[in-house]
């Protein structure tokens, strides 16, 4: 990967980070939806980590996190800190499994959600806010993990479609390379690899 | 070259946290006018203008949004709405059934202050069944002789009179109405000379009593006056007595009939103070001797 084009991925995921930032307050946060909202952002975190690796997932969780901190007027680095961990556990996913199911981006959205929202409210128990832990929280936590597996596959669409030029090597595109090919499928059988051949016995 | 990458990947990530730590750490343990706080109020207001654009340009689809989400509510909350009006129109009935029921107790009450039919060992009970056929001639009461009513006990509503009970079984009866051209008792018009006669239901009005065999000299009979059983006794011998207490109200004068001279008593109509179409609770006095 060179400097260009490392520099138009971080570019893109900047503004694909300011926008995601941008619409969750604008839109999104006024939308209800079971009686909870839906979070774009841990799942635009989880995306980056899934498409572009660990390092960019981290770096880009720990932006947008002080992104949300700032404008929500929030303690600075509570949000940073999980999404640095969703963006990294989701590249690091990608890296070590290379995930291939078309679900995958759906459970990693409705477990980044489910991070957050726990991590977020152990946090703030840990901050001192004297709040009760009552069923409702469990409940809004559960709802909003729903939600956000609902919209988890659009997002990651969206995100991947963003970033899809600027990526070193597209995991989809890499995997179709690896296994549309008969004589690179180190599975088969030699014989099965050249059954669709034609053979000068069977011409006569 | 893999070494070297896991290590820059390690040193990022520890660095980011540690970032982060040091952030929430002087966040929280600074005041409000520290530079975290003014760089966060700087950039708030900075973005603000770039948030109210947005929210603009996107105020549609979040009224799409909103709508459809509106939508689901308002589905979810016809059906809980449903729910709680039904449960309120059966409540309401309740309450309706319940004020009826404290209008007859008060009635009764009123009764028993006024005549004291309590001292005749009053029986309360429910009316469970109504003769629709005619003119409610009887009515079928929740109480039998298991609860100590006898054939020919007075019934008492609210009001007054109802009747007397006709046939008694282990755990209901059957009362004759007032009403009923089977039914007739002595009577007194309450006024000066304290006018006897015997009551009787009007011919073709079951709705409404006459008051027959009164003197024809009786004076002072007034529309309103009201008419009570007159519970006689005959002098000479006790054993011959009428089987209802004094003084229980039946109804009040309606009308007087002009006298003629050839008459040799006279009658008058009574209109009956039990509305014998609600009818829902009853007394049935067990010793209507008891006073005597």
């Amino acid at each position: 990967m060179n400097r260009e084009s490392s520099i138009n991925l971080w570019i893109r995921i900047a503004i694909v980070g300011f926008f995601a930032v941008v619409i969750q307050e604008a839109a999104v946060s006024q939308i209800s939806l079971f009686g909870v909202t839906a979070d774009l952002t841990p799942l635009v975190v989880m995306s980056i980590g899934l498409l572009a690796g660990s390092l960019p997932g981290a770096i880009a969780g720990f932006a947008i996190g002080l992104f949300v901190d700032l404008v929500l007027f929030q303690t600075l680095g509570v949000t940073s800190l999980l999404f640095i961990v969703v963006g990294y556990w989701s590249g690091r996913l990608r890296e070590l499994r290379d995930p291939s199911h078309g679900l995958i981006p759906l459970a990693l959205g409705a477990l980044a959600t489910l991070v957050t929202g726990v991590g977020m409210a152990v946090i703030q128990f840990m901050l001192g806010v004297d709040a009760p832990v009552s069923w409702l929280l469990v409940q809004q936590i559960i709802l909003q993990v729903l939600v956000n597996s609902l919209i988890a596959l659009p997002v990651y669409e969206i995100v991947r479609r963003l970033l899809y030029r600027a990526l070193p090597s597209d995991p989809r595109r890499r995997r179709r390379r690896t296994y549309t090919s008969a004589a690179m499928s180190p599975l088969q059988r030699p014989s099965e690899r050249l059954s669709g051949i034609p053979r000068t016995g069977q011409q006569r | 070259m893999q070494d070297k990458q896991i290590r820059r990947r390690r040193a990022v990530l520890v660095l980011l946290v540690a970032v982060s730590l040091i952030l929430l750490t002087d966040y929280f343990g600074s005041p409000s006018s520290s530079p975290l706080h003014s760089v966060q109020r700087g950039l708030a207001e900075a973005l603000a203008p770039v948030q109210k654009g947005a929210s603009t340009v996107l105020s549609p689809v979040r009224d799409v949004a909103g709508w459809v989400s509106s939508t689901f509510d308002a589905k979810s909350q016809v059906k809980k709405l449903t729910n709680q009006r039904n449960s309120l129109y059966a409540k309401l009935a309740k309450a309706h059934v319940d004020e009826h029921q404290l209008e007859v107790d008060q009635a009764l009450l009123k009764l028993d202050d006024s005549t004291g039919v309590a001292a005749y060992h009053t029986v309360t009970t429910s009316v469970i069944g109504k003769d629709l056929v005619y003119w409610y001639e009887t009515i079928t009461i929740g109480a039998g002789f298991g609860d100590g009513v006898k054939v020919g006990d007075p019934v008492v509503g609210p009001g007054g009179l109802v009747g007397d009970v006709s046939v008694v079984q282990s755990d209901e009866s059957i009362v004759t109405l007032l009403t009923s051209p089977k039914f007739s008792v002595g009577a007194t018009i309450q006024n000066q000379s304290n006018t006897q006669g015997l009551i009787q239901p009007a011919i073709r009005d079951p709705a409404s009593l006459r008051l027959d065999d009164l003197p024809s000299t009786a004076p002072n009979i007034l529309d309103g006056q009201e008419v009570v059983t007159s519970g006689f006794v005959e002098a000479n011998d006790s054993f011959v007595h009428s089987l209802y207490p004094p003084g229980i109200p039946i109804g009040t004068v309606s009308g007087t009939s002009p006298q003629t001279s050839v008459q040799t008593s006279q009658t008058v109509d009574v209109t009956p103070l039990v509305d014998f179409n609600n009818l829902s609770t009853v007394q049935v006095l067990t010793k209507p001797r008891a006073g005597a």
